[in-house]
């Protein structure tokens, strides 16, 4: 008895932590499914519809709503992956070429422990965050770890020892640079505004939510608002700018060498971005688990409140997905010096205008 | 010689040039798409609708009292670009229907080699009895290159029956009764 209450606050976060991988990963994996959906749909299409499991599936009417869903895809499409024949190309690097995916995944599943997800408020009034850890310097974190993902696919690139990885990679690795300056710039003026000396909460993401009750980042600072986002679909290689991979002029870009289990982690680790570029937005920009703009928080307080307003985060970030999706079936890939253009000579001097201008109008506040 | 006109391209205004409202005009775009009915056919289940005078597989019909057409003239077997059809021809089962007694001939045979048809239809255009259509069946496929031979049976499995404008051996049996039957 003794020796379990002693080990306790180890046992504890370690339970919150596999908790947060699996649900995590199992938002992965249905955002592949949800990919396939609707890109689908927007094609006109029904997309994957036959895969069933047997005593779920054979209910008699959910169970044909839920295949017609693609609800089990899911598992066929993850089973797919690790049943391939695993094929080494002799050409390749073989210690980094087996690094590459794992270096690729470890940053996008890192940055989440930093990532509050709901709110919950204690007996005695103190409104605590959900996260695995809630540090100071929270969305320092994020960005140092989240750029590291880079590395993976120009690893990749560089040790699958061939011309379009190789391609990709570089490409992937200048534009990961170019967007980086401007997304930090545009997420400067947020901070600025909502962790003024004297706020108690620094540079945590919790402090930027709370600050943001009643009225969203997003709406009062739309420009930064516009940027970040323009950053974060380059930063996660999704189209219009995934350089990394596009189909078309680079075979698999980064990923051409690798099939089978390998690839699906970089394709794993691709979603997983996704996934935590839009918790990253709702969080700064679109309020993070506060309920409307002008209204208060209905939440209760308590347990019940705290699984709410964890739904109502969950609901924002599936939207953003949702965003995400539809963009990259809307928009046609940028050309490579196009993408340059953009971020270079259009992202970064408006974020760094936009930057000159909220400290003048903080300046011109504080003095008057 | 025509005319051609230029166009002049007129320079984009600010707002296009930002692109977001093209961006947006497209958003609406897909997201109209994503709202309608989707167009996919779910083939096995459905099916889709095959036109009157589709060259399916050949197959042999029956007339609609359930009565073999074909009485083996070989003309198909002749006419067949790719040679696919082979028929023996035998003699109709006068013990069983004495009615059809006088068209005295029917196939004993019929294998048509699927592997080899190369959906012409000469066989349709050339039966002087009517007996063989290439009917709506599109899709076949089978484990053997002898499944892929059509027997007699399978053959007017496919077929089913027709109707008949003529019932021609009808027609010559009563000519032939009243006295008329020299040409």
């Amino acid at each position: 008895m003794n020796l379990i209450s002693n080990y306790l606050p180890l046992f504890i976060p370690v339970v919150y932590a596999l908790l947060m991988v699996s649900v995590f990963m199992g938002l992965c994996s249905y955002s592949v499914l949800a990919e396939r959906k609707v890109c689908s749909w927007i094609q006109r299409r029904v997309g994957p519809n036959r895969t069933r499991l047997p005593l779920i599936g054979n209910i008699p009417i959910i169970g044909n709503i839920l295949t017609g869903l693609g609800i089990f895809q899911p598992a066929a499409d993850g089973l797919k992956f690790l049943f391939k024949e695993e094929i080494t190309p002799g050409h390749v690097k073989v210690g980094y070429y087996y690094l590459a995916p794992i270096v690729a995944l470890t940053p996008a599943l890192t940055t989440m422990v930093v990532l509050p997800f709901g709110r919950y408020v204690d007996s005695s009034g103190n409104i605590q965050p959900l996260a695995l850890a809630n540090i100071d310097v929270g969305f320092l974190f994020i960005l140092a770890i989240s750029s590291l993902g880079v590395y993976g696919i120009v690893l990749a690139g560089w040790a699958s020892n061939s011309k379009y990885p190789f391609l990709g990679a570089i490409r992937s690795s200048a534009q990961m640079i170019s967007y980086e300056l401007a997304m930090g710039l545009a997420i400067l003026p947020v901070f600025m505004w909502s962790a003024a000396p004297g706020s108690e909460y620094g540079m945590s993401l919790f402090g930027v939510v709370q600050s943001q009750q009643g009225l969203w980042l997003g709406i009062w600072q739309p420009l930064s608002a516009l940027i970040f986002l323009v950053a974060l679909f380059a930063e996660t290689n999704r189209l219009p700018f995934d350089m990394a991979e596009s189909e078309t002029d680079l075979v698999g870009g980064f990923h051409t060498e690798y099939g089978a289990f390998k690839f699906g982690l970089f394709f794993v680790a691709e979603y997983a971005h996704i996934i935590m570029g839009s918790g990253i937005f709702v969080l700064l920009f679109a309020g993070g688990w506060h309920f409307i703009p002008g209204f208060a928080d209905p939440w209760p307080d308590g347990y019940l409140g705290a699984l709410l307003s964890m739904l109502w985060f969950m609901g924002k970030v599936c939207l953003m997905i949702f965003f995400f999706i539809w963009i990259r079936w809307t928009l046609p890939r940028f050309r490579y010096d196009q993408v340059m253009a953009l971020g270079w000579k259009i992202l970064l001097p408006l974020a760094i205008g936009n930057l000159v201008f909220n400290t003048l109008v903080i300046a011109i506040i504080d003095t008057f | 010689m025509a005319k051609t006109k230029v166009i002049e391209r007129k320079a984009l205004t600010w707002a296009e040039r930002t692109y977001l409202p093209q961006i947006l005009t497209g958003l609406k775009t897909t997201l109209s798409n994503m709202l309608k009915k989707p167009i996919t056919l779910q083939y096995p289940e459905e099916r889709p609708v095959i036109p009157d005078d589709y060259r399916g597989v050949p197959t042999l019909v029956k007339d609609p009292h359930g009565r073999e057409k074909c009485v083996s003239c070989q003309l198909c077997e002749f006419v067949c670009p790719p040679k696919a059809i082979r028929i023996t021809p035998g003699e109709v089962d006068v013990d069983n229907e004495p009615e059809r007694a006088h068209v005295e001939k029917a196939p004993k045979e019929f294998d048509i080699n699927m592997l080899r048809c190369i959906y012409c239809g000469l066989c349709q255009e050339v039966c002087p009895e009517e007996a063989i259509f290439l009917q709506d069946v599109f899709s076949l496929s089978g484990y053997s290159r002898d499944e892929m031979i059509n027997k007699k049976e399978k053959l007017y499995e496919l077929g089913g029956t027709l109707p008949d404008q003529h019932f021609k051996w009808d027609k010559k049996k009563s000519a032939e009764a009243l006295g008329n039957s020299d040409h």
